[in-house]
């Protein structure tokens, strides 16, 4: 316990030690990589269904999560690819936010899926996700490490997500979760009126 | 398995903080304006209105005066079905009677707190679903220019939700005898302020 301490210290100290600051990361070939890592995190839509997605998952159980983190960044990561790779950007906003409203609405009626269902859903929402992603990052000349970073951010907030409310055992953090996927549908219900409108 | 103890919890949590704050991040010398300020007035604009907060409130206190589940089901109906008014609303499809509904809603709520009134689930999900078609009507559509109606949208329903919340975290003290007074109390005053915006919403 005490060796651990110790590693925890020297670990902490070497990390926060003052070092040179790299606006670029050309040197280390990290750069595209964060890039892409922070774009999900900066990308509501992007997060708003990776949460439902995962929230699904956590709530059909141990192993509809298990699946879904494997099918969910495996799909993003491999439709970024195609989407890299094709000619033109995809701008299909309906279809990413009609993704994120089914799994929202799914987490808000909490149905029972079997686990190979949620994966099945979750991969196509990775699908149509990716594709867009890929197709995005082609147009500013990004490579696959950027889509990396995307499937990797995918990979770890998914798992968070998932794991954390399948550890839920009390009845009303079940139904919080729930109001987590009301919340996730309203959002894309309303930006349905306002891509109607021309403000999307 | 074996359990974590809290020392090995704290080490874990010492390691991820340092982790997580030596992370290399991008620095901007601009905030991008127009996305943060969509989000903080989506956030900020359900409380700007005391008709939308007080109905808000009242959902949350309703529902726990109903009990589980209608005091989690309420908050999962209302934001879905305020959106779909806030669609509408987008779309140019007219409500009558917008102010008139909003008001009502105050009464109605009001009322149905006040005399601490039971009903089936169904009912209770359908008269506020009701009601929220209104308020997202109303309110769900202002957008300034220039922002993102994304972050507008996800400010608005979680400042919505969180007025729930707040609603039931009141609505709790009705495990107590005080307490079921006090939220009958509260149910009168949600229903006057309902009848001024109403009287308002008629003159």
């Amino acid at each position: 316990m005490k060796r651990a301490g110790t590693i925890a210290t020297v670990l902490g100290l070497v990390l926060t030690a003052p070092s040179v600051a790299l606006a670029h990361l050309v040197n280390s070939g990290l750069g595209p990589f964060y890039d892409g890592a922070l774009h999900l995190l900066l990308s509501p839509g992007d997060l708003l269904g990776l949460l439902a997605a995962s929230l699904l998952a956590g709530l059909c159980g141990a192993r509809a999560g298990r699946l879904t983190i494997i099918v969910l960044p495996a799909a993003w990561f491999l439709s970024g690819l195609v989407g890299l790779n094709l000619i033109g950007t995809l701008e299909l906003p309906w279809l990413s936010v009609i993704s994120f409203v089914i799994l929202g609405v799914m987490v808000a009626l909490d149905p029972k899926f079997h686990p190979v269902a949620v994966a099945s859903m979750a991969g196509m929402f990775g699908i149509i996700h990716g594709m867009l992603n890929g197709s995005a990052l082609a147009a500013i000349g990004a490579g696959p490490m950027s889509l990396f970073g995307i499937a990797a951010t995918v990979l770890i907030t998914g798992l968070l997500i998932s794991a954390f409310v399948v550890s839920l055992r009390a009845a009303w953090t079940r139904i919080a979760v729930r109001v987590a996927g009301s919340w996730v549908a309203a959002i894309g219900i309303l930006m349905f009126g306002w891509m109607m409108r021309g403000a999307g | 398995m074996k359990n974590i103890n809290h020392r090995q919890l704290s080490i874990v949590i010492f390691l991820t903080t340092i982790v997580v704050f030596s992370w290399p991040s991008s620095v901007l010398a601009h905030v991008e304006s127009g996305q943060a300020g969509g989000f903080f007035s989506g956030l900020s604009h359900p409380v700007s209105g005391l008709d939308h907060v007080l109905a808000m409130i009242a959902v949350g206190l309703w529902g726990a005066q109903l009990g589980t589940p209608a005091m989690w089901l309420l908050p999962v109906a209302f934001p879905m079905m305020m959106a779909f008014g806030g669609m509408l609303g987008l779309m140019g499809i007219p409500v009558p009677g917008i102010e008139i509904g909003i008001a009502v809603s105050g009464v109605v709520l009001g009322a149905l707190i006040l005399v601490e009134k039971r009903m089936s689930l169904f009912a209770a999900i359908l008269i506020v679903a009701f009601f929220a078609i209104f308020h997202g009507h109303a309110h769900g559509t202002e957008l300034e220019a220039g922002q993102n109606a994304m972050l507008y949208s996800l400010g608005f329903v979680l400042c919505t939700g969180t007025l729930h919340g707040i609603g039931i975290g009141i609505g709790l003290v009705h495990r107590w005898e005080f307490g079921r007074l006090a939220l009958r109390g509260a149910g009168s005053l949600v229903m006057a302020g309902g009848l001024y915006f109403l009287w308002g919403a008629l003159a």
